[in-house]
């Protein structure tokens, strides 16, 4: 039930902002994300940010890529594991507190953060920007955009 | 409607069986005891006579014959013919100590394929069937069992032997083909293969399988079935007593019917050695009541099943064998306690992982390890660490139901455990003892 709000809400309003993060399944061993990000980098796919969560046995390596399409088939081609996942990407004022102040406004409208992680700086501009996993991507996307952030999409980070 | 390939004796009652195994049994001990010199020493030592034995009621008066007796007897010396009576020799792998060396008159050669041609006939084959025989052909029973049995069925073979997996699926679909014979792992790696290529089980020109070889669940029976749009049959046998076809799976698929007009079988404490009394569970005998070349008599399998008298609804008389809980062979004593690949296998199938996996067993300070590779498929896997994680604890508890003892669960990358094409290398033990 909860999903189809969401949607009906969604064509009222702006389009959604969210990013398509690839999280791929890995062993975790020696070598193994250097050769998935040779893989990449081979194919002449560019990562704009990345993070590994990981256990002892396994991980699962978070990434935002600039070709998405193109990422999950050479992934596929490899026998790679990889899921696409939405995920918000938030521009980080370069000043104190910058950070902070993201996370009160998702916490004072109860959006509920799983995890999140620095960009490399932003393509054109040299700006930081923080990826989010929340489990209300619209509703994060909403109240930062009314808290004046600024929201990327994929052609920007 | 049942079909039966040797209707008067899979049929028999049990007065008509009784007697043709009597008979059997008769000639057969005095074959070995003329012919065998190392079989009839071990009756001296025994002090038994064939003057002893007058019906399958004297069977536990005979001696055993074990794997080590096989070993000592290398290669000649349980030969029950002259080598120029024999046409043929299988042997085994010989993953347990050293090969296994079968000798095969024509003789055993037809009633080998005779209950094979059984096993066809009763997973509905005919000779308006195409059967594709995916069992290694060679030194390996497999494919020349089912081979000999396709061909008295009258069934179109198809003699892929195993391997090259991509052309085993184009001669499946493009000769349309009805039965697969091959191992319960490759049927799955098959299955899992044509899946991939796009084709459902209403593609799949297949009816029946005929699976046998190694230990494999119920569950894992379901898998291909569901997979492939067929009904999965079990077989059993062993080199030793002439290859696949010892018993079979009919219509009813619980239990395989043992062709005891020709492997009358006996249900043993391994320890003790005592037969028995019905419906126990215990180590499988079998006495091979008419092969000439390589006669065995009271063979130890050391396969862990029961038997069953019960009215079966295809209407075959033969004794049921339940499906082996595994050979004792595979059989690994893990921290004291016993475990059968086999009830590991039935927790992941259970869980809905694939079937393939692997067992490494060590040794760490004195104390054994026990690690479960699962390979991880599209299914399972989620950006949530946590789910993935529920999941996995989820598996190291119900193998701790089952087995009693903590195992590991290690999620490796798909297609990171080797495929096999033959008989799966499940079990690796690395425990130095
Ligand atoms: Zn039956």
């Amino acid at each position: 039930m909860k999903a189809c709000d969401t949607d009906s809400e969604a064509v009222k309003e702006e389009k959604t902002m969210a990013i398509k993060q690839i999280s791929v399944f890995l062993e975790n061993k020696p070598g193994k994300l250097d050769a998935m990000t040779k893989a990449l980098a081979d194919a002449g796919i560019t990562l704009r940010a990345l993070s590994l969560a990981e256990t002892k046995d396994f991980g699962i390596v978070r990434m935002i890529v600039d070709d998405v399409f193109d990422t999950a088939t050479v992934l596929k081609e490899h026998d790679y594991i990889a899921t696409l996942t939405p995920v918000v990407a938030v521009m980080i004022p370069d000043e104190v507190g910058g950070l902070n102040g993201v996370l009160t406004v998702l916490t004072k409208a109860s959006v509920n953060l799983e995890y999140m992680y620095a960009t490399l700086a932003g393509k054109q501009t040299g700006n930081a920007y923080m990826i989010l996993r929340v489990e209300q991507v619209k509703k994060a996307e909403e109240v930062l955009r009314a808290a004046g952030y600024r929201l990327a999409d994929e052609g920007v980070i | 409607m049942e079909r039966y390939y040797q209707k008067e004796l899979e049929c028999a009652s049990p007065e008509k069986m009784r007697e043709i195994q009597n008979e059997k049994l008769l000639k057969q001990v005095k074959h070995v005891w003329d012919h065998v010199p190392y079989y009839r020493k071990k009756m001296e030592e025994k002090g038994v006579t064939p003057d002893d034995i007058h019906s399958v009621d004297d069977l536990h008066k005979l001696p055993f014959l074990s794997k080590a007796d096989l070993r000592e007897a290398y290669p000649y010396g349980l030969l029950g013919k002259p080598l120029k009576e024999c046409v043929r020799i299988q042997s085994t792998s010989g993953t347990t100590g050293k090969r296994v060396v079968a000798f095969y008159t024509q003789h055993d050669i037809d009633l080998w394929e005779d209950c094979c041609a059984r096993a066809i006939t009763a997973a509905g084959g005919t000779d308006e069937d195409v059967c594709q025989v995916s069992y290694g052909y060679g030194l390996f029973t497999g494919g020349p069992g089912l081979n000999g049995g396709s061909h008295k069925v009258g069934c179109l073979t198809i003699p892929t032997s195993s391997g090259n997996t991509d052309r085993q699926i184009m001669f499946i679909n493009d000769l349309h083909a009805t039965i697969l014979c091959c191992t319960p792992s490759y049927a799955a790696y098959l299955g899992e293969r044509m899946k991939e290529m796009g084709l459902g089980p209403d593609d799949i020109p297949l009816k029946a399988g005929i699976f046998g070889a190694e230990a494999w669940s119920e569950e894992m029976r379901q898998d291909i079935q569901n997979t492939m749009g067929i009904k999965a049959y079990d077989i059993y046998g062993l080199t030793e007593l002439s290859g696949p076809g010892v018993s079979f799976e009919c219509s009813a698929q619980a239990g395989m019917h043992v062709n005891e007009d020709h492997f009358l079988p006996e249900i043993i404490d391994p320890d003790t050695e005592e037969v028995l009394p019905p419906g126990s569970e215990g180590e499988l005998v079998f006495t091979a009541l008419d092969k000439e070349a390589f006669p065995m008599i009271r063979y130890r399998t050391r396969d862990i099943c029961c038997l069953s008298r019960e009215k079966c609804s295809c209407g075959r008389t033969l004794i049921k064998m339940k499906k082996p809980k595994g050979r004792s062979d595979d059989m690994l004593i893990i921290r004291g306690v016993n475990v059968f690949p086999s009830q590991i296998e039935t927790v992941l199938l259970n869980q809905g992982y694939p079937a393939n996996y692997q067992i490494l067993v060590g040794r760490v300070n004195n104390t054994d390890t026990l690690d479960v590779l699962v390979e991880m498929t599209p299914e399972m896997f989620t950006d949530n660490l946590g789910e993935i994680n529920r999941r996995q604890k989820e598996l190291v508890d119900g193998l701790r139901a089952m087995l009693g003892i903590k195992a590991n669960v290690k999620l490796v990358a798909p297609k990171s455990i080797a495929r096999s094409e033959g008989k799966a290398v499940r079990v690796i033990d690395n425990r130095k003892i």
